[in-house]
């Protein structure tokens, strides 16, 4: 990204021909990575930056052509969340992120494929169909902002958001091997991102590196009153420069290590680890004792969040309808019916049930409790270490379709994603290796909250040590 | 914890979502499966722990009760499925 903007201004890369040339890829891909592309605001956008730049305009972002998950809002262009319900809804507003980005004059090439709803980890259960992962087209890319994350490591766009509710940027990224940052909960604003599990949403930024998230993340950063979750705080500027490592104490927890985790993957973290050492960061050994129920907590409070969050879609206001119906009632239930397949019927099944009369204590209450007990682990944890190191996911990409029959086998692999939406902490992945196959595997650091420059300053000495983020598929 | 057919049924009303009978014993073996992984957390002793419904602070996030310009009347409808007299419309409630 950084690279483009200054391609633009030095080698004569003019960013019309540019964006022109990425739309034509774009159109010709064959991962499945884009529902919607959009030529004509992309090329319009392009023109516009074309004109500041010659003008001298400096803004890094001028130009620079970027993808978004078609879970947030753009104005006038198809928003469907990779469901049937929400075909053909075209948002009369943007989300404030893509405000904040068309500002800085970003062009917007497309919305990015995704599970629907942004339910699930391989992009699988898109009314699209599945995005294939660019390392190895039978391989899934990860999800839920799979398209995103493979738009990037494709070279389909210069950076994208995504939005991680229980990994699902961290866990793509680390499946395309790329660099994706879940920043701390009310720091990037969430209107116009539709809703899946309010208290565990966030939007973040994926590219290829450490200083790439971090331009884009200080681009969409900060307070909006339209948000009544986002932090009202003094936000500084993202620093770009490289963290003195020395005496960094990195925090590693024997659970992230333990039972399921694939070798190849353990080998890589364990190796990116000693990278960190050899700069200079010590390791000490913390305990996280109620980790091991987060996936437990996750699937009870999401779910539960988004039986309520999705009882707006009823046919009424937006989306598609069902038309033959008897009456008023039967239209909502007939409409949801056919709106939403298989994944998203299951999850509002499982919140409903975790909700409803007789089961909200033994469910949902005992799971906010739980809550409280990893949020204080974390506390706890970070009195005795700066970051926390970790694999992102079990296991490197798997089969698109491989896991598709069981889906609390599917739920377990998000067992090291998850704490940090339950605690509200940042978290960021970089690429850390490849399996002898030649996919890419992922390294999770994780920070007090509003740490971002702690770990992107982190990841970008890593980066400038190491050569993984720059393997092209 | 088992979830019989009889539970799916009234969750699934609940939810306003049909289900046809082999999505209902699909659902329920499956919620059966998920719920009996959930009962982990009952071992976890929660005496005097504050349920969490929220990471951060803010109590409440207040603005000025002033006016304030909304989005235009046709945009809003612009992605109903049916409209007559610039209102959303629904399948006849009363007879």
């Amino acid at each position: 990204m950084l690279e483009i903007a200054r391609r633009f201004r030095r080698d004569g890369l003019n960013p019309v021909e540019h964006v022109r040339h990425i739309l034509k890829e774009a159109h010709d891909d064959k991962l499945n990575v884009f529902i919607s592309i959009d030529d004509e605001g992309a090329l319009a956008s392009a023109e516009k930056a074309e004109q500041r730049i010659r003008n001298g305009d400096e803004g890094t972002l001028l130009g620079i052509p970027i993808a978004v998950k078609d879970n947030i809002c753009t104005k006038g262009i198809r928003t469907t969340c990779a469901s049937n319900i929400l075909s053909n809804f075209v948002p009369p507003y943007d989300a404030h992120v893509v405000e904040r980005l068309k500002q800085r004059g970003c062009v917007i090439i497309g919305k990015t494929n995704m599970d629907e709803f942004a339910m699930g980890s391989t992009t699988a259960t898109s009314n699209i169909g599945p995005s294939r992962n660019p390392w190895n087209i039978d391989k899934t890319p990860g999800g839920s902002s799979g398209g995103s994350a493979a738009a990037v490591a494709a070279g389909l766009c210069a950076g994208a958001l995504g939005s991680d509710t229980g990994g699902s940027i961290r866990q793509p990224a680390s499946f395309c091997g790329v660099t994706g940052l879940k920043p701390t909960y009310g720091s990037v604003s969430r209107f116009g991102l539709v809703a899946f599990a309010s208290s565990l949403d966030q939007i973040g930024p994926i590219a290829r590196t450490a200083m790439d998230v971090a331009v884009l993340y200080d681009a969409i950063k900060g307070y909006d009153p339209k948000d009544s979750t986002s932090v009202n705080k003094d936000y500084k500027v993202t620093s770009l420069d490289e963290l003195d490592l020395k005496g960094l104490k990195i925090g590693i927890p024997p659970m992230f290590f333990g039972e399921g985790l694939n070798h190849e993957v353990e080998k890589a973290v364990r190796e990116g680890i000693s990278i960190f050492k050899e700069l200079g960061a010590e390791v000490v050994e913390v305990k996280l004792p109620h980790i091991k129920y987060g996936v437990a907590v996750y699937y009870i409070v999401a779910t539960a969040e988004a039986s309520s969050n999705l009882a707006r879609y009823d046919g009424v206001r937006y989306g598609w309808r069902e038309e033959n119906s008897r009456d008023l009632v039967d239209m909502y239930a007939s409409t949801r019916s056919r709106g939403f397949n298989d994944e998203v019927k299951r999850r509002i099944m499982l919140g409903t049930y975790a909700l409803s009369a007789g089961y909200y204590d033994q469910y949902y209450e005992k799971a906010s409790r739980v809550r409280t007990l990893i949020i204080e682990d974390f506390k706890e944890a970070f009195k005795a270490c700066d970051i926390i190191a970790g694999p992102t996911t079990p296991t490197p990409p798997f089969g698109i379709y491989d896991m598709l029959d069981d889906p609390l086998s599917l739920y377990l692999l998000d067992i090291y994603t998850v704490p940090a939406n339950l605690a509200g902490l940042p978290a960021l992945s970089i690429p850390c290796g490849f399996t002898t196959s030649g996919l890419p595997i992922g390294m999770q650091l994780m920070a007090p909250a509003f740490g971002e420059d702690l770990l992107l300053g982190a990841g970008i000495t890593f980066q400038a040590h190491t050569s993984f983020h720059e393997e092209r598929p | 914890m088992k979830v019989d057919l009889r539970e799916v049924e009234h969750v699934s009303r609940l939810a306003r979502i049909y289900l046809t009978d082999t999505e209902k014993s699909k659902f329920s073996a499956e919620l059966s499966s998920i719920l009996e992984y959930m009962d982990l957390l009952s071992e976890v002793d929660t005496t005097d722990v504050t349920p969490t419904v929220h990471t951060l602070s803010i109590i409440n996030a207040l603005r000025h009760d002033a006016r304030k310009p909304s989005i235009p009347h046709d945009d809003a409808l612009q992605n109903a499925p049916s409209e007559s007299n610039g209102m959303f419309s629904v399948p006849k409630v009363i007879e």
